[in-house]
């Protein structure tokens, strides 16, 4: 299969699921900034829990390569931050902004619109990012299990188990 | 375990735990397909697409940037997952009749008013402050959030941790604390 109609049916299976779980929209993501409703919160980490078994264990049996994003201290901290303002004043993602779009909510384009200016605006400041905040200090691409020393099989049953716990206390609290 | 939420969705954990589901046949596919591990993210194809229309008024810049020439500027697998969202979303909204044109969030209308206008500034505004944001710690919350933790990324740890805990600390800014309802 041709890899750009491989991307079009997984997004569209992806957007399906995304609205689905009523994730795209505003009232949602700040909702859940706002301490208030964790819909997407759960979303997140049901995907990630199933991911990581199943991603671990094709890793594992060579049917595909872990690569992790580099941990670039400057970048992930000022990187994580500007992202995390933004996000809360514009109340979508960049995925679910263009997902928030296709449920009518067109409000979402403004966002979408500003991200594609930023963008711009991100690879005119490149060089001058490359030689100060990029450059700081990077751990390379690491992973928590390499990290800290012991198997993937070790960490995911105790992320699993702290997960739960934190979906049992959403429930008890109706966030 | 309640499967449909009271606005006829699906119970967040159902459809989470699809997609979870959909990232591992997604890696795999992409395997298989193009020789090369992709996982799911959305922010890079923004890149794309700002160098695709910066291209159209002004191609020597865009062939002369070095952040373009390092994420190559074209349409790719990953663009074509960002339309697919689209579409996903739309027939999803279509097909249960949650499709609903809104200008206004009613969250935001209810801080700031029903004015368009303000809502449009204000989400450009922020869009351009998080893109930059996403780009420089290279991911969003597909990205860093959904991927990075699934492969168990110490980068993908750090940075959902700081979106949340810069977007709850600015959501208590902008919106106000929870005694402001």
């Amino acid at each position: 299969m041709n890899s750009l109609l491989l991307g079009l049916i997984t997004g569209l299976l992806f957007g399906f699921l995304l609205q689905k779980g009523r994730v795209l929209r505003f009232d949602k993501q700040v909702g859940a900034m706002r301490l208030e409703d964790m819909t997407i919160l759960k979303f997140m980490l049901s995907a990630i829990l199933v991911g990581m078994v199943g991603i671990g264990l094709l890793n594992d049996l060579g049917a595909l390569k872990i690569s992790h994003k580099p941990m670039n201290l400057g970048a992930v901290l000022l990187g994580g931050f500007l992202f995390g303002a933004g996000w809360a004043v514009m109340g979508f993602c960049p995925g679910t902004s263009v997902g928030a779009i296709g449920e009518g909510r067109w409000h979402a384009i403004f966002a979408l619109l500003g991200m594609i200016v930023g963008a711009a605006i991100y690879a005119e400041l490149y060089p001058l990012l490359k030689s100060s905040v990029l450059a700081w200090k990077d751990y390379g691409k690491i992973g928590l299990p390499e990290t800290l020393g012991v198997s993937r099989w070790i960490v995911i049953p105790i992320f699993w188990a702290g997960t739960i716990a934190l979906f049992a206390w959403f429930e008890k609290r109706k966030l | 375990m309640k499967w449909k939420t009271e606005d006829g969705g699906w119970s967040p954990y159902l459809a989470g735990a699809l997609v979870g589901l959909l990232a591992v046949a997604s890696a795999w596919a992409t395997t298989a397909v193009m020789g090369k591990t992709s996982f799911l993210g959305a922010s890079t194809t923004f890149v794309r697409a700002a160098g695709l229309l910066e291209r159209s008024v002004a191609a020597g810049h865009v062939a002369n940037n070095e952040y373009y020439a390092k994420e190559k500027v074209q349409v790719d697998w990953q663009f074509m997952l960002v339309i697919g969202i689209f579409g996903g979303a739309l027939v999803a909204s279509i097909t249960d009749r949650s499709f609903k044109y809104e200008g206004v969030p009613p969250a935001w209308a209810k801080r700031f008013g029903n004015s368009i206008g303000k809502r449009a500034l204000w989400a450009f505004l922020g869009g351009v402050v998080a893109m930059i944001g996403a780009r420089m710690a290279d991911g969003c919350p597909s990205g860093h959030g959904l991927s990075g933790l699934m492969q168990l990324s110490i980068s993908g740890f750090a940075a959902l941790a700081m979106f949340f805990g810069t977007g709850i600390l600015i959501a208590r800014f902008v919106y106000g604390g929870r005694k402001n309802e």
